[in-house]
């Protein structure tokens, strides 16, 4: 549900001028819902960015998170992280 | 996860963009300024509202001050459907400010975005997300002068 929320967020925000990245937790919800950007994540729900404590991975999900607002398209884009 | 919730999202008829919109980023990464949207339903306690268990879900949000401290959060969430320990433990596993602050003194982006936004995504009922608190959301980006935000669902 959660992937579905930032997802649909994504795509009012996308609609009104502001580049979006989304972090997606269950692939097949992003595939099906398609945020403009999202990063798949192999996660489990209550930790998208990485684990807790986990500061190198989080920050490099972050990062390819961001990086993601650089591509050229077309949407919905979706990368793996 | 528990069965219930299994069984639910195998039969949910999930919400379709279509069409997708797209906004190019209006500069390059490392002169935006970005803005972090969570959905762990993180609040200030004490200050702002806590989120509500109502059917089909809480669609409102609270806005955090870019100076806020994560670890005073609460974490707003109520569903079972995930372990609290972790975002409880550590924040940044669905609201990495501190890391978006250390980009931003490194120069790998611009700046941090004035405010952030908080959600609960226990929402199955997202229509006033989408036609309500959504667009209200994007519109205090937009004042914020925001060019690019970074959605994290938990």
């Amino acid at each position: 549900m959660c992937t579905q929320a930032v997802a649909l967020l994504a795509g009012v925000m996308e609609s009104r001028g502001i580049a979006t990245a989304c972090v997606a937790l269950v692939k097949h919800v992003a595939e099906a819902v398609r945020p403009p950007r999202a990063l798949a994540v192999p996660f489990p729900f209550g930790e998208a960015l990485g684990p807790a404590g986990d500061a190198a991975t989080q920050l490099r999900v972050l990062r390819a998170a961001l990086r993601l607002l650089e591509s050229p398209g077309p949407p919905p884009v979706l990368e793996d992280a | 996860m528990p069965l219930k919730y299994r069984a639910y999202m195998a039969v949910y008829r999930w919400r379709r963009i279509d069409p997708v919109p797209w906004a190019e980023l209006r500069r390059p990464l490392a002169s935006a300024r970005v803005a972090l949207v969570t959905s762990a339903g993180f609040y200030r306690p004490g200050i702002d509202e806590p989120f509500r268990r109502i059917t089909g879900g809480d669609s409102s949000f609270r806005a955090l001050p870019d100076d806020v401290d994560p670890r005073s959060l609460v974490l707003g969430q109520i569903s079972d459907s995930f372990d609290h320990g972790p975002a409880t433990a550590d924040p940044n596993v669905a609201f990495p400010l501190p890391w978006l602050h250390q980009m931003a003194a490194a120069g790998e982006i611009g700046e941090s975005a004035p405010r952030h936004l908080s959600f609960n995504g226990s929402i199955t009922a997202p229509e006033r997300l989408v036609r309500d608190t959504g667009p209200r959301a994007a519109q205090l980006l937009v004042q914020d002068g925001v060019d690019a935000a970074v959605l994290v669902p938990i």
